[in-house]
């Protein structure tokens, strides 16, 4: 194995022409940066979360990251092989484009769009494996699928294996679909949202499920979520780091700990106050956003993408557009706000008064 | 409870359905009052009833289920109204000018192929309404839950943003001034950023028109934050009632306790989370006893033969329970602070009386 990193991403940008439907209110056909310039590496059996809100371009970035889209501009390499590369001019491969496809997989928003309503789940499991595996005889991959499901707790195997997906409650849709995408014994999984529909008290159940599985199955997660509170599990359970989008960039990344007890971006700290908690005091009710609405992205704000709705934006954050400002020696984890560099010429810029359209007295 | 206090009182409601298997049973016997002004949450996973229960509040369980029982609406002055005796054209005229709702489901949503004023204006006009005057509200409430009215009355339902969306139609259902607002998930499909937002607006909205709000969710760390009391549902059957804070810190059913200590918290360590283990009942197996007692840690012989009725824990704090003394003893909540704050907990509603 090489020491590459499973997945590289370096200065990625995905850019839309005229999205359909999402942001039509705006106008008729501009481009949507949907990612922006991003860099990021996930190593073997890391575990990365990003999260943001919907439209932030978290799941476009997860997508791109698995060989499902293709950056506008930067390249995204899978243990130093460039994918784009691969597929494009297949003769230069070290790795050809089918095997890295098959090696990064993916779990959906919608469970159950990855099971075909008319199949028993037999039928569905046994044709990607037949797909990737032709040399598996039936009795493997019967052997294979059953072995599997066992594993995640669907047993026996059989009773399960006969039924419809509608037959199936959400907790177990999930487990089907997570068994899906070990089948082909993939390297990455991205997980975008696939817990989100399930019932609070099954969520923590189903990321159990998930790490345990990290584990056999040597797996490294992309796991994405508009959930603080999920994010948090997964990355602590599994040492993994957070990730922040926000209109297409990553505007924090760090581990839990800077994330959770630190936060330097205000826009981490409005995520954190969405995730309410049982039992805190309540002493944060402020609402910590001047602007409920994500802007039009197709015409971002200047400066700081974040200043029409951040609660201290102050003048310069609407002409000057922040760099990453890390905040450990190795320069992993950084923050896009000026309020992470000390020195910066933010703390003597005026703040911005106007525009506040929340206020929650 | 008297008259004047209560907006809503729900007595021996039952709703079932009848399927090819049997009867689905899927509200059980509630008896439930809610207090003019109050949030009153319930809370359930899916499939506990909780949604049929709101329905109920308003006649809309969907054919062929059947609601039994009475829902009596208390009007602010007038005769009471018995809900499930309405004809369709009284339901009509109830249903946005006495109470509305916010479903989640495709019961109330735009239509797709009209501008949202025309929703507007089409719902002033069938219920005989100034049009001006009642525009001028819309304008109104439009913007008291952060949308720029114009631009929003000038849109098609898919040219919003999911949050703006359900923004206006929230605006939408308190056109024709209802007094009470039910609101079924209203936000399960939003980010949390939106969803949170969504609930500090509709505490902003309860004081700034005087609402009454049934708020139904599964989502109890969101409920938290907006509601006066909260109902939990189990298995069609409400298992406990009470003021937020009691249930916070006082949880007497092991099912609340057990939801309670499943809930995701910032503060509490990872490894110390925990699920609630065995799985949902059936609507049409009948289980005998206290419907919990299959998963209940602390279920004896008694609670496996003898259904547990609503007991008092103290004021206003029932449980369903026969042990509900035991209850906190038995399942620990993780999360909970060893004492109650002093202070009690701040939630958004603060300061208001009710
Ligand atoms: S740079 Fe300015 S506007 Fe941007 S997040 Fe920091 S303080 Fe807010």
């Amino acid at each position: 194995m090489s020491s590459e990193p499973m997945l590289s991403i370096d200065d990625v940008s995905v850019a839309f022409t005229d999205g359909g439907g999402l942001f039509d209110i705006f106008s008729d056909s501009e481009t949507v940066r949907a990612v922006n310039d991003v860099s990021l590496t996930l190593g073997e059996q890391e575990t990365l979360t990003l999260i943001g809100e919907s439209g932030c371009g978290k799941s476009t970035l997860g997508k791109t990251a698995i060989g499902a889209q293709q950056p506008t501009s930067g390249t995204v390499r899978y243990r130093g092989q460039d994918i784009w590369k691969a597929r494009n001019d297949a003769g230069s491969a070290s790795i050809p484009f089918d095997e890295i496809r098959s090696a990064l997989q993916i779990i959906h928003q919608d469970p159950g769009s990855a099971l075909n309503p008319n199949q028993r789940l037999r039928t569905s499991l046994m044709i990607p494996l037949k797909q990737w595996y032709p040399d598996l005889s039936r009795e493997e991959r019967v052997e294979r699928i059953h072995t599997l499901f066992e594993q995640v707790g669907m047993s026996p195997p059989d009773d399960y294996l006969n039924r419809y997906p509608h037959q199936l409650s959400g907790g177990e849709t999930q487990r089907a679909v997570l068994v899906r995408a070990l089948l082909l014994n993939p390297d990455v999984i991205l997980a975008d949202e696939a817990i989100s529909a399930l019932d609070v008290s099954l969520r923590v159940e189903m990321m159990d499920l998930m790490l345990e599985l990290q584990e056999l199955f040597q797996t490294s997660y992309l796991f994405i979520s508009h959930d603080l509170s999920n994010a948090r599990y997964i990355a602590e359970k599994s040492g993994g780091r957070i990730a922040v989008m926000y209109l297409g960039e990553i505007v924090e990344i760090g581990s839990v700990d800077e994330i959770m007890e630190n936060p330097q971006h205000p826009y981490t700290k409005a995520l954190q106050w969405a995730t309410a908690n049982l039992y805190d005091d309540g002493g944060d009710a402020t609402f910590p956003l001047r602007k409920i609405d994500v802007p039009d992205p197709t015409d971002l704000p200047s400066g700081c993408h974040f200043h029409p709705r951040c609660p201290e934006a102050r003048e310069v954050c609407q002409r000057q557009h922040p760099e990453r400002i890390y905040i450990d020696d190795e320069e992993t984890n950084y923050a896009r706000c000026f309020r992470a560099d000390e020195q910066h010429e933010y703390w003597n810029s005026p703040e911005i008064t106007s525009g506040s359209s929340v206020d929650s007295s | 409870m008297s008259n004047t206090d209560t907006i809503v009182e729900v007595s021996n409601l039952d709703v079932t359905f009848q399927m090819d298997r049997g009867q689905s049973h899927v509200v059980r016997d509630v008896n439930l009052d809610v207090a003019r002004n109050e949030t009153l949450g319930i809370i359930g996973e899916s499939g506990s009833g909780k949604s049929m229960l709101a329905s109920s509040f308003l006649n809309a369980v969907i054919d062929p289920g059947v609601s039994t029982g009475k829902v009596m609406y208390h009007p602010e002055d007038g005769a009471p109204v018995s809900v499930l005796e309405l004809s369709d054209s009284e339901l009509d005229r109830f249903r946005w000018e006495e109470v509305a709702m916010v479903f989640q489901g495709a019961m109330s949503s735009f239509n797709p192929v009209t501008k949202i004023r025309t929703q507007f204006r089409e719902t002033l006009q069938d219920h005989g309404r100034d049009i001006p005057a009642g525009m001028d509200r819309a304008h109104e409430l439009l913007e008291s839950v952060y949308l720029d009215p114009d631009r929003i009355l000038d849109s098609y339902a898919h040219e919003l943003s999911g949050g703006m969306k359900q923004r206006a139609l929230i605006a939408l259902s308190l056109l024709l001034e209802p007094d009470l607002l039910v609101l079924d998930e209203p936000t399960a499909a939003l980010d949390l950023l939106m969803q949170r937002s969504i609930v500090t607006l509709l505490d902003e909205l309860q004081t700034e028109y005087d609402l009454t709000l049934v708020f139904i969710t599964h989502d109890l760390p969101l409920l938290t934050t907006l509601a006066d009391r909260i109902a939990v549902m189990y298995a069609f059957n409400l298992t406990e009632i009470g003021t937020t804070d009691e249930l916070l810190y006082n949880a007497s059913h092991p099912y609340t306790r057990a939801l309670l200590d499943a809930t995701p918290d910032l503060n509490v360590p990872v490894d110390e989370m925990s699920i609630i283990k065995g799985s949902k009942p059936d609507p049409v197996d009948r289980i005998s006893g206290c419907s919990y007692s299959p998963r209940c840690p602390i279920a004896d012989d008694r609670c496996r033969s003898e259904e547990p009725p609503m007991m008092t824990v103290r004021d206003a704090h029932e449980s369903a329970c026969f042990y509900y003394d035991d209850a906190p003893d038995a399942v620990p909540i993780s999360a909970a602070p060893d004492e109650r704050p002093s202070s009690g907990r701040t939630t958004a509603t603060e300061g208001r009386d009710n």
